[in-house]
């Protein structure tokens, strides 16, 4: 009897040992650190893969991109979860170049300062020699250091043709209330490094059109920044169907933060026109602040119900000291049928200007030369941005997913419509987007 | 001033979650929570797309998560 009964013993104490760091990491990922992306899905000891492909295509010949991911995760026995992401990003198409629209045929200069490309009178500026792969490469790992105490650690890298960007992050978590209750603390460090083809352009210098004038515009063959991000984050459980959670982050980006693409036309004061000099039009590089802090608050809730469908609300409004602030709100419906689902996506974005966004130069702020910063980059105007999806998924089995979602993104902008000839131009054109995705996770 | 602010809002949200105590589940009723579509980020991989989307077409990123730095993104 007692042989029988140790053995029986043995054989729950060896259960209980392999569900114990299951039931942790599920605990765990209840409350999963909003600093990193790693998610406990699969049982302790095993690896959980995913694989997706991203489409992303603007409408007007504007950017498309492919972006494949490829994600493993492993859950250890000991509640430790270890991540490794990679994804590689091919893009091509046209991106609008910062110069409004004209009455007349526009020629600017390439970046690269090789040669130049032509837009015809009413049509959007948009330069469309950029082109560009990107591969990003991250680790995350994330580990119980005692019953009410975790950590986390991740590093990441990507590289484009011309763009460097690396970083690492770290934090800790806290639990309380009997893990009802989760703080959390962390700390990220990037460093971004630029060297465009055809050097960095001098804040607000003229775009120089032949070799001798395009040479004067250049500052240096490359430039960088970096950036440090802070979270404060509290994780509750509100009750057994609802979560919920509540984050403050402060970032702070130092260096060079101006787009070396980017130029602003300048406008004649008389005609509204563009304004014209040794027989060129004028068109300036932009410049901005060389640094930037933003503070954003962020809430989601998560709501479970008795049906199986699953609510899911966000909201985050960030302000900076450029002057721009924005409110995101993020709605999602998960319609469980069975081993399918179908999940609505609505995502509205509204953010104001900087203070130093302007969408031309007039001839007399050219002349007068007090102009230390100037921005016509769409993204930092006005703007509001749509996004309409829906995604289905089907499990396969426990751990096996096929999924697709895809969705409509519509970005409208605004602010002065300009004088004279300028009135007639579409200083705002919409950014229409078509986001497609599946994925496959087993 | 907008500092002040959001330090007292987020001093007095914390405060509130952590000091209610009726809030919560006892470890046997984390059923529901416990399901991978109620995880606050339950597709990491889409969200880490999305994430890059919006980085790169506004002015705002970060919130959820890190900012952090990111691409040469045009």
């Amino acid at each position: 009897m007692q042989l029988i009964s140790r053995k029986q013993g043995s054989t729950s104490i060896r259960k209980i040992k392999k569900i114990a760091p299951a039931l942790a990491a599920a605990s765990c990922s209840l409350l999963s650190v909003a600093s990193s992306d790693v998610l406990a899905r699969g049982e302790a000891g095993t690896w959980d893969f995913e694989v997706a492909s991203l489409f992303y295509s603007e409408a007007d010949d504007r950017v498309m991109a492919a972006e494949p991911v490829f994600s493993a995760t492993k859950t250890f026995e000991d509640g430790e979860v270890l991540n490794l992401k990679a994804v590689f990003d091919t893009l091509t198409g046209a991106s609008p170049n910062g110069a409004t629209p004209s009455a007349a045929p526009q020629t600017f200069t390439k970046p690269s300062g090789n040669g130049t490309y032509d837009i015809a009178a009413g049509d959007a500026p948009i330069d469309d020699t950029f082109q560009d792969t990107r591969v990003a490469l991250s680790a995350s790992w994330l580990a119980p250091i005692n019953r009410d105490w975790e950590y986390n650690a991740a590093f990441y890298g990507s590289k484009e043709y011309d763009y460097l960007s690396i970083g690492t992050s770290g934090g800790f978590k806290r639990y309380l209330n009997n893990k009802n209750t989760a703080l959390n603390f962390g700390l990220s460090f990037s460093f971004d490094n630029i060297e465009p083809e055809g050097d960095i352009a001098k804040p607000l210098a003229k775009m120089g059109f032949d070799d001798a004038s395009f040479d004067v515009s250049r500052d240096g063959s490359s430039d960088s920044k970096t950036i440090i991000d802070a979270l404060f984050g509290v994780t509750q459980v509100i009750n057994r169907n609802t979560i919920m959670q509540f984050n403050y982050s402060v970032s702070l980006s130092d260096g060079y933060l101006t787009d070396p693409f980017k130029i602003l036309s300048v406008i004649d004061d008389t005609t509204g026109g563009n304004f014209v000099e040794g027989g060129n039009n004028v068109y300036l590089y932009e410049a901005r602040p060389d640094s930037r802090m933003k503070h954003s608050l962020y809430w989601q809730t998560k709501y479970a119900l008795s049906n199986g469908d699953v609510i899911d609300g966000s909201y985050r409004f960030m302000l900076d000291d450029w002057g721009i602030n924005s409110h995101t709100f993020d709605f999602r419906y998960r319609w469980q049928l069975g081993s399918s689902y179908l999940e609505p996506h609505l995502r509205y974005y509204i953010q104001s200007e900087a203070d130093f966004y302007k969408p031309y130069i007039t001839e007399t702020e050219y002349l007068a030369g007090n102009l230390q910063e100037a921005t016509a980059d769409y993204r930092l105007g006005d703007l509001d941005g749509m996004t309409v999806g829906l995604k289905y998924g089907h499990k396969l089995d426990n751990d096996t997913e096929f999924n697709m979602r895809v969705e409509y993104y519509l970005q409208t902008s605004s602010g002065d419509d300009g004088f004279g000839l300028l009135k007639d131009q579409d200083l705002y054109p919409d950014t229409k987007a078509l986001i497609f995705q599946v994925g496959y996770s087993f | 001033m907008k500092f002040l602010k959001i330090a007292t809002i987020i001093v007095l949200g914390s405060l509130v979650l952590s000091a209610c105590s009726d809030l919560g589940v006892k470890p046997w009723e984390r059923d529901v929570l416990a399901r991978q579509e109620m995880q606050l980020i339950h597709d990491p991989v889409e969200a880490g797309l999305d994430d890059h989307i919006y980085f790169s077409k506004e002015a705002s990123s970060g919130g959820r998560g890190f900012g952090g730095g990111g691409c040469g993104c045009n």
